[in-house]
């Protein structure tokens, strides 16, 4: 589904974050990208979400290159991204009233584009229709994330990129939401790139896992047997300690 | 309450004053009254046309310019500097060359307002569009939003708290310059009437009475735009 060729990406003035870089994601697999601050992973989600350009090589979706953000990929960052000013309802709903505005124009709304499902839906699946009226500053950072998911899932979106997005909730919520994305992976067969600094959730939610550093490698995680879980992790941490050591 | 504390401070300097100059607020809420019936409502009524056409034509056309400016880095460089010259020019010099150019009648009144107004609202809805957190334009460009989409659902939004605070502040001004403008070449408006009163007829409860109809009108306004920010910014009154 993803192919990046030879991609090298940097900030201008500075030495380049990516460099002659490859990856190559299937459909309906769930990756983590794991590394430390300021190793790319941020900025590697938003090259797959057309927010940014390669300096070099070629980003590629379902086949196509990709040049803008694309329709049916769905984006969810850190600090969710919620307008202060629309309700849980108006926010779930944003991406369909932005369709709206432009019509069935093929570039901001794909042709004959019906959403699966209405955003009412994702309200009561995801169990904000009692918030539904209120603003982001009135509910909790779950319920927030929870909107933001809501808002991504009403576009039937096939591909999910999350930023950090658990990063700042408490333990119980993160958990609850890091089950609650895997279970909709599932159903709606959506690929997942998660990225993430903390071990624990790359290993909880990707089936593969990415660790970004100088020399990129690639991790599959079998989610069997605790005795495994925890040899991945202490493997990962070993990477990740040995790399900061390095630097 | 402030009210009846306002009009015991001004009775007690009535009284300390003693002089035609300066009556009590009683005889001025008297006459105010009575000029009610004598043509005050028509002043005020050309005031409130004036200032009020002043002021939505300084919003129609400065909080589009200034989202622009804001929401594009190139446009703020071009024209950043352009602003910040004409800005602290007191637009007051203009009024010679606005009666040359529109003549005596309305146009050049509300021009003269449009004129003040326009850079205050323009600086601050500027500076709100630019102040943006990029993680909000970039999640709503991920939803697809392009340029369009965002003026539409972020920038003009968000900017709509500025361009309501651009108002508040600047009603003082307005009613000010306000006075100024009908202090030539008009026989109706409050400025007109304050004036003619005052430095003419030497009637001075009259021209408090105008006074008074000024401040009721800045009240007015400050209420208006006071309304309009709690039905259209509800968000900054919850939590």
């Amino acid at each position: 589904m993803i192919n990046l060729h030879s991609l090298t990406f940097g900030y201008p003035h500075t030495a380049p974050i990516l460099q002659d870089f490859n990856w190559k994601v299937e459909r309906g697999e769930t990756w983590a990208i794991l590394g430390s601050s300021g190793c790319g992973k941020t900025t590697l989600l938003y090259l797959l979400a057309g927010l940014r350009f390669p300096t070099k090589g070629v980003i590629e979706i379902d086949g196509e290159r990709l040049t803008r953000p694309r329709p049916r990929s769905g984006l969810i960052l850190q600090d969710y991204g919620l307008l202060p000013w629309a309700t849980v309802r108006e926010n779930a709903g944003l991406g369909l009233q932005v369709r709206d505005f432009y019509g069935e124009d093929g570039k901001h709304t794909p042709k004959n584009f019906q959403p699966e499902k209405d955003p009412e839906y994702w309200l009561t699946t995801l169990g904000l229709s009692e918030v539904a009226d209120k603003y982001p500053a009135q509910i909790s950072g779950g319920q927030r994330q929870r909107t933001a998911i809501a808002r991504t899932l009403a576009l039937s979106p096939d591909l999910l990129l999350m930023d950090e997005p658990f990063s700042s909730l408490d333990a119980i919520t993160r958990e609850d939401l890091q089950n609650l994305t895997l279970s909709l992976c599932k159903e709606q067969n959506l690929t997942l790139v998660i990225v993430t600094h903390a071990i624990e959730e790359a290993i909880a939610l990707g089936s593969k896992i990415l660790l970004l550093d100088s020399s990129p490698r690639v991790f599959e995680n079998p989610h069997v047997g605790e005795m495994e879980q925890r040899e991945l992790y202490e493997l990962l941490r070993e990477k990740m300690r040995s790399e900061k050591s390095e630097k | 309450m402030s009210i009846i504390g306002l009009g015991i401070g001004w009775q007690i300097v009535a009284m300390l004053v003693n002089r035609d100059i300066l009556p009590a607020p009683w005889d001025v809420f008297v006459v105010f009254v009575d000029e009610l019936d004598n043509g005050l409502v028509t002043h005020f009524l050309y005031s409130l046309w004036r200032v009020t056409a002043g002021m939505a034509l300084s919003v129609l056309v400065a909080a589009p310019v200034g989202l622009a400016i804001g929401g594009s880095k190139r446009l703020d460089r071009i024209f950043s500097p352009i602003i910040y010259i004409l800005y602290p020019i007191p637009k007051v010099v203009f009024v010679p060359v606005v009666l040359l150019f529109l003549g005596i009648g309305d146009v050049a009144k509300i021009t003269l307002i449009f004129l003040i107004l326009f850079f205050q609202i323009l600086v601050l809805v500027r500076d709100q569009a630019a102040g943006l957190p990029p993680q909000l334009i970039q999640s709503l460009q991920s939803l697809g939003a392009g340029r369009r989409a965002l003026f539409r659902f972020v920038y003009l939004p968000a900017s709509l708290p500025a361009i309501l605070t651009a108002l508040r502040q600047s009603i003082g001004t307005a009613v000010a310059v306000l006075y100024i403008t009908e202090l030539f070449a008009t026989k109706y408006g409050l400025g007109y009437y304050i004036y003619y009163n005052g430095s003419t007829l030497f009637n001075y409860p009259a021209m408090y009475a105008g006074v008074i109809a000024m401040s009721l009108l800045g009240l007015g306004m400050y209420y208006a735009v006071d309304w309009a920010e709690r039905r259209l910014c509800k968000w900054k009154f919850v939590g």
